[in-house]
């Protein structure tokens, strides 16, 4: 009998099929993958299992028995927990209070009391959580704990983590790998949604693969190889996209010195960071998300103002300089938010000739032919499957940043700023946008690569700069990154002390020698 | 000098009584994640249906308990457009003004006609707690609502702060996701802060028309609904600060009253103003860090 089962599971959202009859299976005492590409269905297919979505068609059985789930809430009863992607955690409420809310207790809560309710609760699971702590005060590792804690707290006997990786430094990943072994030995069943292969293959008893919202299988993990999940997740061989070869180090293209800068709250987001880019090669930024990248990306393109440090590209100062004075430096920027970089209720032409109208501009008025032969000869370069006239908002993720790249390019940028720039793509997108990045490089161009995905930024990287709480705490030339180096670095466990000769002030010193 | 800061202490919880049911009341509202905009409305509605079952019955506390309940009606509607239909709150909330300041007016209108004489009923009597106590006397002779009022501060508290129900409303205001994943309706929890909030609202209303004045006029909550909205800011979404909000109105607002009475050689309107300057102020140094409920004026839905 099994824990759980799925049969038939059929999800519409629109005219997107998420889920197309799914069938999946939980052994009880197993650690159960769910493996698949961004977009594939997994989230979806569980959350319908929690009650978050309600399936179109398809059964579920717990322990044998068809359960109708419609709520969280059943869900719980059902002695199923999920920690989701994005935590659910109320971040204003103390961790003892966010454990108890909607479990039955009295009427009347004492802090002292369901705290020690819930210390007692994390000694028997053994799992390290400060009961009076206020969840917005704690590292995200912190809170991921305390959901997990959250869902056993309600007598979960099958958890869902989702993604649960994804958010965690290397270091923290072993520690909820040594969690999540412990609970199967208490015969706790475990969904682990994923999209990393090692990952995978490290802790799952059994895999099974979604692909595009249908299985593709399910596998034990002995019976199979990374090689072999890879091609069940994407039909064809994958992410053959490195980078190859020492370049010379070229001059120096972009140059930071003791950037600073705020972000929206007001609070420090960038502190003293020193950087240079250098022609002919990528230079990785690598850290946990929410460390600065984003403001970084931001004051590298115009679009945050610096509070102190200096900026420049070339011979240009462009500190506190406006987004066009980055353009007119030839700064190619490929923003993070995608749907921020393009305007969607324009067409795809009007926005590959956005952020430089003059060659499109006549005494005032648009060249509409122009405009469109432009885009044209973009689309055709760039492989982007769309016409010229489309509204850019009905585009792909991955046809919407070759847009992008597209538009960023075509201008013979001499540095490119490039955010997150793979996020969220299939497999050939991915490639296809790496293969461009490290054309660039070879091209001559500075790229400052933004990702949070440690295995592109090693993939691509001649230097690797790793970012913690707004600082750059080491650079590493990419021969001697290693994951394990890196992620101390991202823990803020460690600073720069490996990057000798790397750190931002004796990189410049050894640049002056 | 004693005996006019006597009265004028007495005045101010006075003043202030309506507001802090009113403000409580949003309180609730605010605190589930629904901005309640229908509060002018609904103490309007709370002080007519209060006045006429009074009048009819010839019973205060059925007054009372018939605004009460109005009130909770009141709340349960802007329930359902804000929280079933997911409609914007502000336009829900102005909407749900202007029906029950139409809807109160109406039913005034054909219940006592066109009077020349305003039909009146002898309001609730001031109670002096400990007897009649030499010059203190009057801040101690107050109406059983002002008491209650008070005492409503500390049960507030202990409601939002220290019972399981208000830890669903602090999270449904905060995080309508993260409460629903944790097996709690965000929707019966909304509900229900809205119906204890129009509640309080009108029994704020009701106060003016059965303890104050013991008669129904057309400006009787006179914007004093729009206030709340401000010393609910003002006071941080924080119970007690809600009470020490409405006692500084309160308070101006007592002495502005006699200040235009002192005779001063100074345009009236410009006292008139003063409570409002005063609110305004307030909130300029008050507001700048304020911290409103994460998830207020968001609809939440479930796919
Ligand atoms: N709430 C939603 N509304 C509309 N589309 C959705 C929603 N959730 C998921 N989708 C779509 O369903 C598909 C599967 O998404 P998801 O289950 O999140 O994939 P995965 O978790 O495998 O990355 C995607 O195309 C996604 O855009
Ligand atoms: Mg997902």
């Amino acid at each position: 009998m099994y824990a759980v089962e799925l049969k038939g599971i059929t999800k519409r959202f629109g005219p997107v099929l998420a889920n197309n009859n799914v069938d999946f299976s939980l052994k009880k005492g197993e650690i159960h993958a769910l493996l698949g590409e961004n977009g594939a269905g997994k989230t979806t297919l569980m959350r319908i299992l929690y009650g978050l979505y309600s399936a179109d068609e398809g059964q579920i059985f717990v322990a044998g028995q068809e359960a109708h789930i419609e709520s969280p809430r059943d869900a719980i009863q059902a002695g199923i927990g999920m920690v989701t992607q994005h935590f659910t955690l109320v971040p204003t409420l103390t961790v003892a209070e966010n454990l108890v809310l909607g479990y039955p207790t009295g009427f009347n809560l004492q802090p002292r009391q369901i705290e020690k309710q819930v210390a007692d609760a994390a000694g028997r699971f053994g799992i390290e959580v400060r009961p009076s702590a206020l969840v917005r005060h704690l590292s995200v590792g912190e809170r991921q704990r305390v959901e997990i804690l959250k869902s056993l707290f309600r007598n979960a006997r099958v958890l869902i983590l989702d993604e649960p990786t994804a958010v965690l430094v290397p270091q923290e990943v072993d520690v909820l790998f040594e969690t999540l072994n412990r609970l199967r030995s208490d015969g706790m069943s475990i969904v682990f949604i994923s999209h990393k292969l090692n990952e995978v293959m490290a802790i799952c008893d059994r895999i099974t693969v979604l692909r595009a919202g249908s299985l593709v299988g399910t596998v034990a993990r002995a019976e199979t190889s990374p090689h072999g999940l890879a091609s069940m997740m994407v039909g064809h061989e994958t992410f053959g996209v490195s980078r190859e070869g020492q370049q010379a180090q070229g001059k120096i293209l972009l140059e930071v010195e003791d950037l600073s800068a705020l972000d929206k709250k007001g609070l420090p987001a960038l502190k003293n960071i020193s950087l240079r880019v250098h022609s002919g090669e990528i230079l990785g930024i690598a850290g946990v998300s929410g460390n600065g990248q984003t403001e970084l990306g931001q004051a590298l393109s115009g679009m945050l103002r610096p509070a102190g440090g200096r900026i420049r590209v070339g011979e240009h100062d462009l500190t506190g300089a406006s987004p066009d004075r980055y353009t007119a430096a030839r700064v190619g920027r490929i923003p993070e938010d995608r749907h921020g970089g393009l305007i969607g209720e324009l067409s795809v032409a009007e926005n590959l000739a956005l952020e430089s109208l003059d060659p499109f501009t006549h005494s005032g008025m648009l060249d509409r032919k122009a405009i469109l032969g432009n885009a044209r000869r973009l689309i055709a370069e760039y492989q982007i499957k769309a016409s010229p006239t489309d509204r850019t908002r009905t585009l792909s993720g991955g046809n919407m940043q070759k847009v992008l790249f597209a538009r960023a390019l075509s201008r013979n940028p001499q540095v490119i700023i490039a955010s997150q720039p793979t996020r969220g793509l299939d497999v050939g997108a991915t490639d296809y946008i790496r293969t461009k990045l490290l054309e660039q490089r070879d091209h001559g161009a500075g790229v400052l690569l933004i990702s949070e995905d440690l295995d592109e930024v090693l993939a691509l990287s001649d230097r690797i700069a790793v970012m913690y709480e707004g600082e750059v705490v080491g650079i590493l030339p990419a021969e001697q990154a290693t994951r394990s180096e890196l992620g101390l670095l991202m823990s803020g466990a460690k600073r720069g002390t490996a990057a000798s000769g790397s750190l931002p002030g004796k990189e410049a010193a050894s640049h002056a020698a | 000098m004693l005996i006019f800061l006597v009265g004028l202490l007495a005045a101010t919880l006075r003043v202030a009584t309506p507001l802090i049911y009113g403000t409580m009341g949003e309180l609730f509202c605010e605190r589930a994640g629904i901005l309640n905009l229908g509060i002018e409305g609904t103490m309007f509605f709370g002080s007519f249906v209060g006045f006429a079952v009074a009048y009819a019955t010839g019973s205060l506390w059925l007054g009372l308990l018939a605004a009460i309940a109005a009130g909770v009606l009141a709340g349960l509607l802007m329930g359902l457009l804000t929280v079933s239909l997911g409609v914007n709150q502000h336009v829900s909330g102005l909407g749900l003004t202007l029906l029950l300041t139409g809807l109160s007016l109406f039913a005034f209108r054909l219940v006592f006609g066109t009077n020349r004489v305003q039909p009146s009923i002898p309001p609730f009597p001031q109670i002096a707690v400990f007897g009649s106590l030499p010059v203190l006397g009057p801040i101690f002779n107050q109406y059983l609502l002002t008491y209650a009022a008070i005492g409503l501060v500390p049960v507030v508290w202990w409601l939002i702060y220290r019972t399981s129900f208000g830890l669903k409303i602090r999270s449904a205001g905060e995080n309508p996701e993260a409460t629903d994943a944790a097996g709690v309706s965000v929707f019966r929890v909304r509900y229900l802060a809205l119906g204890i909030g129009g509640g309080l609202m009108a029994a704020g209303g009701a106060f003016l028309s059965l303890a104050q004045l013991g008669s129904f006029i057309f400006g009787i909550i006179n914007g004093r609904g729009w206030v709340c909205i401000a010393l609910i800011i003002f006071a941080n979404w924080i119970p007690l600060r809600v009470l020490l909000g409405a006692l500084l109105f309160g308070g101006v607002q007592a002495l502005q009253l006699r200040l235009q009475a002192s005779g001063a050689k100074v345009p009236y309107e410009l006292f008139l103003a003063l409570p409002y300057l005063v609110t305004i102020a307030a909130l300029a140094l008050a507001g700048r860090n304020a911290s409103a409920p994460a998830a207020l004026l968001k609809p939440y839905r479930r796919e």
